[in-house]
């Protein structure tokens, strides 16, 4: 809590004020995503917060130990649908080390590319949620302009925009298509641009940036033990990023850095946490730049798939793969049949929404908002 | 129709009002004025109605980022008057788009019976359809129709901003079809 | 008093579990990963000195899977110096599903002993608030235990 705030706090104790519960219900243009926040306010200020999730829960670990193992993947794509190739990308990695093969070096780098380009075009879409809470419609155009760019580099690589059902198990679906890299080059070239008109409207109004320096602090004590991931965590001092620090698929190969804010200090306010999104759209950005290039010298006939075995053998295993929301994992328990025994997702919003209680403690309510846009929801991975 | 007695209307009882304007409504119905008035103004109503349809503020699940995109500069859907409002009671129609649990459902409900009439119900996706892929869930309800009853089906899975845009335009033919019918609001 | 490592090799955590546990069981090493097996007795205590002397200060996921005869309790645990992460697993037989609760070692871990219960069925023992939190409230019934069936598994 910042330290202007505690004269206030301490005047609101000696006056003998009620606390209310303020139900921010399921239907608010705010919330994003279907979840109720029950607030509990002392005047302006929130003393206690109580997320009440599992609107959208539809027991999606249950129904895939009905199906097969290739079926799957469209399932995998609506968990969270704004970044559906990245879990579909995680699901085909814990199946691939369940069944102990190794893709292709093509496919290795295409999902790269593949994932960045969900990484941003998730990150635009929370942009554009951030400027609708703080009130600016503006940012809210110019970011879902931005994201149509990249939702069509996804049609071109595989026909669908959103939920794409592109990685396989063994290798993605199709190889890149033609003029596939002048296309993405173009894309990431033009976003570097266009995205600086975006950020001056955000970092040049004092209202903006305002609303979300020295509020809501986070320590990385806090951090690390309440389970807050993602970018939410690295503006909060914790140095870790799973693609850089437990590689996955070829990214060891790729030369790119993490933002992280705050390691001295190790408390973050909102600001930071906003901050480190907007990094790492450009870090992305230089990361697919890499591995188009890579791409490009495996040559056209390299293979991008390979034929797997339908039953994967009896065992535990689990992949770990970093969402444009946090870590998530799949965990795979089999039993030898072409269908999962028990497969665990673990969604990173499902924690970072626990942890709203110590975010939003000592907020103005006006502020809850711009407080919980910085977690970034998306409540079908929270409640499967 | 005792008109005579208008200006005392402010000074009326609540029963005495309820009492005098029945008597002015049931006057209307039986001489067929309020039929040949419905008739004149429907094209009015119409024209008002379907070019400014505006949907609650309300995702629930994967369509509900092609409804934000079909509001985005590409697809622009504000063309069509579709602005979206936050509360029900400023709405006319409810765009469910996603798949309906059974912690939703009383909810879905209350926000339907918020709504004002003349309402319309649009389901966008395959699960607000028929319940989509979640065919075997414990805990979604097999299609929206089974709660409140549905005026328009965009399929797609998710539906594209394009084809959204297409099921509100079919909207709009509904809604004109239904004023110009000429007999509305019978209650 | 035992050693405190903040970044454990792979090597160093298997000695440093089976040093001070003779109990625990290593079932696989992997580059990075750590694969144990312990019996619920010493479950609270594993895990205290996982994240005090071992530096786990993350807990990514507790979860379980059901084997009809008995439920294995699965501990996803995470170190943030060095990547690795150790899978720990607990058996719960099945007349007698109680496990002693972590959240008071990761504060991360209470949404999913509250999932896990309200899934499973397994009580928590000493959890804050062990209440339904995805399904409603009024769902008497644990669906993803193996006896639950979906309509299409009938």
């Amino acid at each position: 809590m910042a330290d202007s705030l505690v004269p206030v706090l301490e005047a609101q104790e000696r006056m003998d004020t009620d606390k209310m519960w303020v139900i921010w219900g399921p239907q608010h243009p705010f919330s994003h995503g279907l979840w109720t926040l029950k607030l509990q306010i002392d005047g302006e200020f929130c003393t206690d917060a109580d997320p009440i999730v599992g609107y959208l829960h539809r027991g999606w670990e249950k129904e895939t130990e009905n199906r097969d193992y290739a079926r799957i993947i469209p399932m995998t794509d609506r968990l969270c649908y704004c970044a559906s190739m990245t879990y579909s990308h995680l699901y085909c990695m814990t199946v691939e080390k369940a069944l102990g093969i190794d893709i292709p070096e093509k496919a290795k780098y295409i999902r790269i590319v593949a994932d960045e380009v969900c990484r941003i075009q998730s990150h635009l879409m929370w942009l554009a949620a951030v400027g609708t809470d703080m009130g600016n419609l503006t940012v809210f155009l110019w970011s879902m302009r931005e994201r149509e760019y990249f939702l069509d580099l996804n049609v071109k690589l595989c026909g669908a925009r959103m939920t794409t059902n592109y990685p396989r198990i063994g290798g993605v679906r199709n190889d890149t298509t033609e003029l596939f890299d002048r296309d993405i080059l173009r894309t990431v070239d033009r976003f570097e641009k266009a995205m600086w008109d975006i950020i001056y409207l955000i970092d040049d109004s004092s209202v903006f940036v305002s609303r979300m320096r020295n509020i809501s602090f986070l320590t990385r004590e806090q951090c690390a033990n309440m389970g807050l991931t993602g970018p939410a965590m690295r503006g909060c001092g914790v140095d870790f990023d799973i693609r850089r620090d437990d590689p996955y698929d070829n990214y060891d190969k790729i030369d790119f850095e993490v933002p992280v804010l705050n390691k001295d200090t190790k408390v973050g306010d909102t600001y930071d946490r906003y901050m480190i999104r907007i990094e790492e759209m450009f870090q992305s950005c230089d990361i697919i730049r890499q591995a188009v290039k890579k791409i490009q010298a495996l040559g056209k006939n390299a293979p991008y798939r390979i034929k797997t075995p339908t039953k994967v053998p009896a065992g535990t295993t689990f992949g770990r793969l970093e969402d444009p929301r946090g870590e998530s994992i799949m965990y795979l328990a089999s039993d030898g049949t072409d269908k999962p025994y028990r497969l665990k997702v673990r969604s990173p919003i499902f924690t970072n929404v626990s942890c709203s209680k110590a975010m939003c403690k000592g907020v103005r309510i006006a502020d809850v908002p711009a407080v919980l846009a910085q977690i970034d929801m998306c409540l079908g991975e929270t409640d499967r | 129709m005792d008109m005579s007695l208008y200006p005392h209307a402010v000074a009326m009882s609540a029963d005495e009002f309820m009492t005098w304007s029945d008597a002015i409504i049931n006057d209307l119905l039986s001489t067929g004025t309020k039929k040949t008035v419905d008739k004149l103004t429907g094209p009015i109503w119409a024209w008002g109605m379907k070019n400014s349809m505006h949907p609650l503020h309300w995702g629930l699940a994967c369509c509900a980022l092609e409804m934000a995109a079909a509001s985005a500069p590409r697809y622009d859907a504000e063309r069509y008057g579709m602005i979206y409002r936050s509360s029900p009671r400023q709405t006319d129609i409810l765009l469910v788009n996603g798949w309906i649990s059974k912690k939703i459902r009383p909810d879905l409900r209350r926000l339907y019976e918020m709504i004002p009439n003349p309402k319309w119900v649009v389901a966008m996706g395959e699960c607000a359809i028929s319940g989509g892929p979640w065919y075997d869930s414990y805990n979604c309800i097999q299609g929206l129709d089974q709660i409140v009853p549905v005026d328009v089906y965009i399929p797609g899975c998710p539906a594209r901003p394009d084809a959204m845009i297409d099921g509100f335009m079919l909207l709009q033919k509904k809604i004109e079809d239904y004023f110009r019918r000429g007999n509305f609001m019978e209650d | 008093m035992a050693e405190v490592y903040q970044s454990p090799s792979v090597d160093e955590i298997k000695q440093a579990l089976t040093s001070n546990f003779p109990d625990v069981e290593i079932i696989s090493t992997e580059e990075r990963r750590v694969k144990a097996k312990c019996p619920r007795e010493i479950s609270h205590d594993v895990c205290q000195f996982i994240h005090d002397n071992l530096t786990f200060e993350h807990c990514s996921v507790v979860t379980a899977v059901d084997y009809v005869d008995h439920l294995m309790v699965v501990y996803l645990l995470a170190n943030y110096y060095n990547g690795v992460m150790i899978d720990l697993n607990v058996d719960v037989p099945d007349d007698d599903l109680h496990i002693a609760c972590v959240t008071d070692i990761w504060q991360g871990a209470n949404w999913h002993e509250r999932e896990t219960w309200e899934l499973f069925g397994i009580v928590f023992d000493n959890h804050p608030r062990l209440e339904r939190l995805l399904t409603p409230q009024n769902y008497e019934f644990f669906p993803f235990r193996k006896s639950y069936k979906m309509r299409s598994q009938e």
